[in-house]
């Protein structure tokens, strides 16, 4: 039973950072409609950029500033080249220009920065907590209780952000509805560069979360996959969702891997979320917190 | 002047329908299938053919069995890496276990297993669309590469999960040489493209597209979706389980899961992109711009470098092939959207009228 809450445990403190990922698809997706596969790359990305600014001799607090610039910098950047002159298309169209973004991003970084694996130290020891494993003898890491922190802090930072600024207002209507949004004198450009932005500086919070667990490498850009099962399970369009659905894959991921894996000879964490979505699909399509579509098949 | 179809009467029905309606066309094509299968075999190096054309051709029919699923039938599909791989490793399978078969029919028999896992990871198309589909046929792609890792019958208990493709005979023809590799790909891809064309023409290719443009209106008009879409499932994995299945015996010979990546599915989906979207012709087009292009880039990045005095390793062209890649995408979403099929097509419409302006 221990054991159990243990793999539980691990797994949720896992599932925040997927939500991590999760949650600058849903700020893109919500603002602009637009499925952004290219998140883990900016992740990738963003983490490279911050490890290749550090290197140079900048300071921490710096160097974060700097990277969180090159971001806002490409989101512009895709504002102006990619969405400006796809507005109108099919979401696929825009869906797949993402994935074109994605490789460039993945060509991007290493070109710039160097390909080579590199570290992230933080300053947050990987280690049990003392407290905890004295008295109810369970191993649960301080830097993933950290992590989990911060995530908590970043979402109670972007939904007061959403529910309380000017900004975040203007932005809630823009995903309602783009043409009422225009039309009361929203820039939908501005908007749209803003809320990339903000994607970019959620991909540079995971990135260096993500680079100090498993250091700044090229599979960093494979997290991606393990954000799309969050967001079917969560609904493309809800931030409390990406959170929730984060901690169930992350949990159910871990508790398969654990207790069902060796019947089927182990390694199902790659594929159990994926499954455990499209079944989740067949009950609820929309997802746990997704709005409701009229216009289903 | 030359290419007009002035005076080519059509008396029945059969005529004014048939493939290719101008006399023109047919010549052209009559003598591209010449080229293709007398000129090109007895013109050129074994190079060509392993470095080229057959990667060319077998891309091709996997780029049209996701154009079916993708632009005919308007389902997005990220796994069409997974079908190839299944289409490879039943084939495999049969050739080995099933030895008095003909080959063909092992790899047709290939393709039919492909199609029943489409119409398995097909199912949930039923209920769901748009992205929420391409992050379910995500999971064909990791579940497929996974089972093939994990249960070793597939790759008949070899330990490093690789499988040497068993030499291939057709008809008592061993298709040994590159050449002969080429001809057997050639023309079981001629023979299936054709298919695919006139099943895009068909009641069948034409409820496809209906469900594409709008789903409800087609099943206000009894088009019944359920049946149509599994079948666009099954026809598109027939066609990429085919692709795999040659892929293995008359390309890389030696394979393995992991060489049917997430990368291979979406290569063969930028394929479809640049090549042309719901053509059966952009298939080739796609395949042979993506086959071509590394290739080319190979030749041009370091030559230019070194006329340009610019210090240059072997890594950063990976990565400008990789944000070429991504580029040259984004640039024809933007710029054409409908792929080179569309310049084709738009080439052929001035052709018709030159050298008047309209």
């Amino acid at each position: 039973m221990q054991f159990f809450f243990e793999v539980l445990i691990g797994g949720l403190l896992a599932g925040v950072m997927y939500s991590l990922v999760a949650l600058g698809f849903v700020l893109i997706y919500k603002a602009s409609g637009v499925f952004n596969f290219a998140q883990g790359a900016m992740v990738y990305f963003a983490a490279l950029t911050f490890v290749g600014i550090l290197a140079k001799g900048v300071p921490f607090g710096l160097a974060m500033l700097l990277a969180l610039a090159v971001m806002v910098a490409f989101a512009v950047a895709t504002e102006r080249l990619v969405l400006r002159p796809l507005v109108n298309q099919p979401e696929i169209s825009l869906f797949m220009a993402t994935i074109g973004l994605a490789f460039f991003l993945e060509g991007l970084g290493p070109f710039l920065w160097g390909n080579e694996s590199h570290e992230i130290k933080l300053g947050i020891p990987d280690e049990p907590i003392p407290a905890l494993l004295e008295r109810f003898n369970l191993s649960v890491s301080t830097f993933d209780l950290a992590a989990a922190v911060i995530c908590g802090v970043l979402v109670a930072g972007l939904a007061l952000f959403f529910q309380k600024t000017k900004v975040g207002r203007a932005l809630r209507a823009v995903a309602d509805d783009h043409q009422a949004a225009l039309s009361i004198g929203i820039p939908l450009h501005v908007i749209w560069m803003i809320v990339w932005g903000v994607a970019g500086f959620v991909a540079l919070v995971a990135g260096l979360l993500w680079g100090a667990r498993n250091g700044v490498q090229l599979a960093l850009v494979s997290v991606v996959l393990k954000a799309l099962p969050v967001l079917i399970l969560g609904g493309f369009t809800s931030v409390p969702g990406a959170i929730v659905g984060g901690l169930i894959v992350g949990s159910t991921e871990k508790l398969a891997e654990v207790f069902l894996g060796p019947y089927v000879g182990g390694g199902i964490e790659s594929w159990f979320p994926y499954v455990l979505a499209l079944l989740f699909l067949l009950v609820r399509p929309e997802g746990l917190f997704g709005e409701r579509r009229i216009d289903r098949v | 002047m030359f290419y007009r179809e002035a005076g080519q009467f059509k008396t029945s029905y059969a005529a004014d329908q048939q493939l290719l309606p101008i006399r023109q066309d047919r010549i052209a094509f009559l003598a591209l299938l010449a080229v293709a299968f007398v000129i090109v075999p007895l013109s050129v190096t074994d190079y060509w053919f392993t470095a080229l054309l057959i990667p060319i051709l077998i891309f091709s029919l996997a780029a049209i069995g996701l154009n079916i699923l993708t632009g005919y039938a308007g389902q997005l599909s990220l796994g069409s890496a997974a079908f190839m791989a299944v289409g490879a490793f039943a084939a495999y399978n049969f050739v080995l276990r099933v030895p008095w078969l003909p080959h063909i029919v092992s790899f047709l028999l290939g393709g039919v297993c492909a199609a029943l896992v489409g119409i398995a990871f097909g199912l949930p198309s039923v209920r769901i669309k748009g992205f929420y589909l391409a992050v379910a046929t995500l999971a064909a792609q990791f579940f497929v590469v996974w089972a093939l890792q994990k249960f070793p019958w597939f790759t008949n208990n070899s330990t490093s999960g690789i499988i040497s493709a068993q030499p291939v005979t057709f008809f008592g023809i061993a298709i040994d040489t590159p050449a002969r590799n080429y001809l057997f790909v050639l023309s079981m891809v001629a023979a299936l493209a054709l298919a695919a064309k006139n099943m895009a023409r068909s009641k069948t290719g034409r409820a496809w597209m209906a469900v594409r443009d709008m789903d409800v209106a087609a099943e206000v008009i009894g088009i019944p979706l359920m049946k149509t879409k599994l079948l666009a499932f099954a026809i598109s994995s027939f066609y990429c389980g085919v692709a795999g299945a040659l892929y293995a015996f008359c390309f890389i010979g030696t394979v393995e899961p992991e060489a049917f990546s997430l990368d291979m599915s979406f290569r063969i989906l930028f394929m479809i992109i640049v090549g042309g979207m719901g053509t059966i012709m952009g298939g080739f087009i796609g395949a042979a711009f993506f086959t071509v292009l590394p290739i080319f880039l190979s030749v041009a990045i370091p030559a230019i470098a070194s006329t340009l005095h610019i210090n240059f390793d072997k890594a950063s062209l990976t990565y400008i092939e990789f944000m070429i890649f991504g580029a040259l995408i984004i640039f024809f979403l933007i710029v054409e959207p409908h792929g080179l099929a569309r310049l084709w097509q738009i080439a052929k419409e001035k052709l018709r009228i030159w050298p008047f302006p309209h």
